[in-house]
């Protein structure tokens, strides 16, 4: 997704002059390029996150349009209220890019999880949250967030991840994009765990369960939409993230079918549990023990099927 | 009076104008920081009426300067002098504060001509002011950017983080002005978090510095009329203020950052301040 997401912003910087990166000193090997080409436009904000976005804020406020670019949580969470004040508030023009969204830094720790992220860049004002599921839809999101007049912040995996999609793609900030149809139940996913949710959707096909597979991208707006056609025409909706179950993606759906009055939908969240990692391992390694492999995913949703049909049938007798 | 020129007159009656607007407001509102208001009162009329390069016509000129109240805590005073300069109605200050208001009690741009940046939260302006004076020099606008801070929101780390990148970004066409009025919310700054060497520290961090008194307005306008006070250097301009300048009992008293003037109290405040009625 790192290598999309520069192709992208130079080809935008090299047709709309007010493209600026701002970078908290790190992008080794990936942000000389734009440096090189764009030396006016290209800032070393040094190890100062809170002093970054201000600049960033400051930057935008005079008419530029300005990614600021880090890693895991440095770039929102160290300075979260300049993120709310100085640039949500001011409406100032200004893309949060982190590398590293979820486990992406598994090895190096907790301090490195961006584990919370989806959920406290949501509950902010006007904030636009983009956690796009390849690199395909990387470069995609990376043009949108671009042409969007206002904050936005798009979480990436790291390098590397494999092309889900094939071909062109439709991609709109706020609409999901249906990677597969289906009638017995929809996964509805974000970031990095596109690929691995294919792959469930592949594997619940030859256990001869239909999957409606979503991949949305944007969990700030959500596409209400799809989710409650989702919830009528497939009955189960499953929401997968790499990230806490706390307010995420899973609590967006869940606010959201809670309040349309879907009565009974097979409901559950796949992600993190609202904790801290307690192994040590790489970001597959941390997957498998978060129970978000493919084989734990597909067993769980079969499980909570079968368990709501029960539930449906006993309530119905 | 005499060696008081002209434009020091206009000065001093345009900081007596915000510092008697400023106290009804605050006495109506019942609200605080007039001692922070009036430190910075004598700064704020020699910027706006001698030195921003502002028309209130065309608030978001690409040209102008930009001004960033840093400490938006005081903004009762800011409000009152971009009211005067015909930003907007000067009907706007009776309701400052109040239900359904168009002025918050901290500096908020919505809505707002002249008010470059919301502030209220401390640490906030110099990093922004910062950004805005990188893009002008990027772009070869000819524009300066004024920040004026207060001492206690030194004790915050973006300031510092900020005074590194313009030191060494040479961002000369940005200017701190430090409202060193050695109080802040919970006591005196040395008592709090001492500031001292404090002109030292910004030399250190690369900025032409300049001492003033704050409340000498041919003074203050000498040394804002010459900035950068270094070239190729921000300027930081240490103002020594006392806060709540102007009214006797107000003067270098800590209960003075919070507390809103009784009726008895403005009526002397504004009887010392030599107000009309």
């Amino acid at each position: 997704m790192r290598g999309a997401f520069f192709r992208a912003l130079l080809e935008l910087a090299e047709q709309d002059e007010r493209v600026c990166l701002v970078v908290g000193d790190l992008g080794f090997g990936v942000v000389e390029e734009f440096a090189r080409r764009f030396p006016k436009r290209f800032l070393n904000a040094g190890v100062a996150e809170q002093n970054m976005t201000g600049i960033a804020a400051g930057m935008a406020l005079s008419g530029k349009i300005v990614f600021t670019y880090s890693i895991a949580n440095f770039p929102i969470l160290r300075c979260l209220e300049q993120v709310r004040n100085d640039v949500c508030y001011h409406n100032a023009n200004v893309k949060i890019v982190a590398v590293g969204g979820g486990l992406a830094y598994g090895s190096l720790g907790a301090t490195h999880h961006a584990t919370e992220d989806l959920a406290i860049l949501r509950s902010l004002p006007r904030m636009v949250v983009v956690a796009p599921g390849d690199p395909i839809e990387t470069e995609a999101a990376t043009r949108a967030v671009t042409a969007h007049v206002g904050p936005c912040y798009l979480r990436l995996g790291r390098a590397g991840e494999a092309r889900v999609h094939r071909g062109e793609i439709d991609f709109q900030l706020g609409k999901a994009i249906q990677v597969r149809d289906g009638k017995d139940l929809t996964l509805v996913t974000t970031g990095g765990m596109l690929e691995t949710s294919v792959k469930v959707a592949d594997a619940l096909h030859r256990a001869g369960l239909q999957t409606r597979l979503l991949s949305m991208h944007t969990v700030k707006p959500v596409d209400a939409d799809a989710i409650l056609a989702a919830s009528h025409e497939t009955g189960a909706v499953f929401t997968l993230e790499e990230h806490s179950v706390v307010g995420g993606l899973g609590g967006a759906v869940a606010e959201l079918l809670a309040e349309a009055g879907e009565g009974v939908v097979a409901f559950k969240r796949f992600g993190l549990p609202s904790a801290f990692s307690s192994v040590v391992g790489t970001q597959e390694y941390l997957r498998v023990q978060h129970g978000l492999s493919v084989e734990s995913l597909e067993a769980a949703i079969r499980s909570t099927l079968e368990k709501n049909r029960t539930f449906t049938a006993t309530t119905r007798a | 009076m005499s060696g008081i020129n002209l434009e020091c007159q206009e000065s001093a009656s345009l900081a007596r104008k915000i510092r008697v607007q400023t106290a009804r407001m605050i006495h109506r509102a019942k609200s605080s920081h007039l001692g922070s208001a009036y430190s910075m009162a004598d700064l704020l009329a020699v910027l706006y009426g001698r030195i921003l390069r502002i028309d209130p016509k065309q608030p978001g000129a690409a040209e102008r300067d930009r001004f960033v109240l840093s400490k938006g805590h005081a903004c009762a005073a800011l409000y009152v002098v971009l009211a005067e300069r015909g930003f907007f109605p000067k009907e706007w200050l009776e309701d400052f504060y109040q239900d359904g208001a168009r002025l918050a009690g901290h500096a908020t741009h919505v809505g707002v001509p002249g008010v470059e940046v919301s502030t209220g939260s401390l640490g906030h302006g110099l990093p922004i002011a910062c950004g805005m004076a990188l893009a002008g020099k990027r772009d070869g606008c000819g524009y300066r950017v004024f920040a004026m801070l207060s001492d206690g929101e030194c004790d915050e780390g973006s300031t510092w983080e900020a005074a590194l990148f313009a030191g060494h970004h040479r961002l000369d066409n940005l200017i701190a002005i430090v409202d060193y009025n050695k109080i802040q919310s919970l006591g005196t700054v040395k008592e709090v978090l001492d500031l001292e060497p404090f002109v030292e520290k910004w030399r250190a961090f690369g900025w032409g510095v300049r001492e003033i008194n704050g409340h000498d307005l041919a003074q203050i306008e000498e040394v804002l009329a010459s900035v950068p006070a270094e070239s190729n250097k921000p300027t930081c301009v240490v103002a020594h203020t006392v806060k709540g300048k102007g009214v006797s009992f107000m003067e270098n008293k800590l209960l003075w950052h919070y507390r809103a003037p009784d009726l008895e109290e403005m009526s002397s405040a504004l009887a010392e301040l030599g107000a009309e009625e």
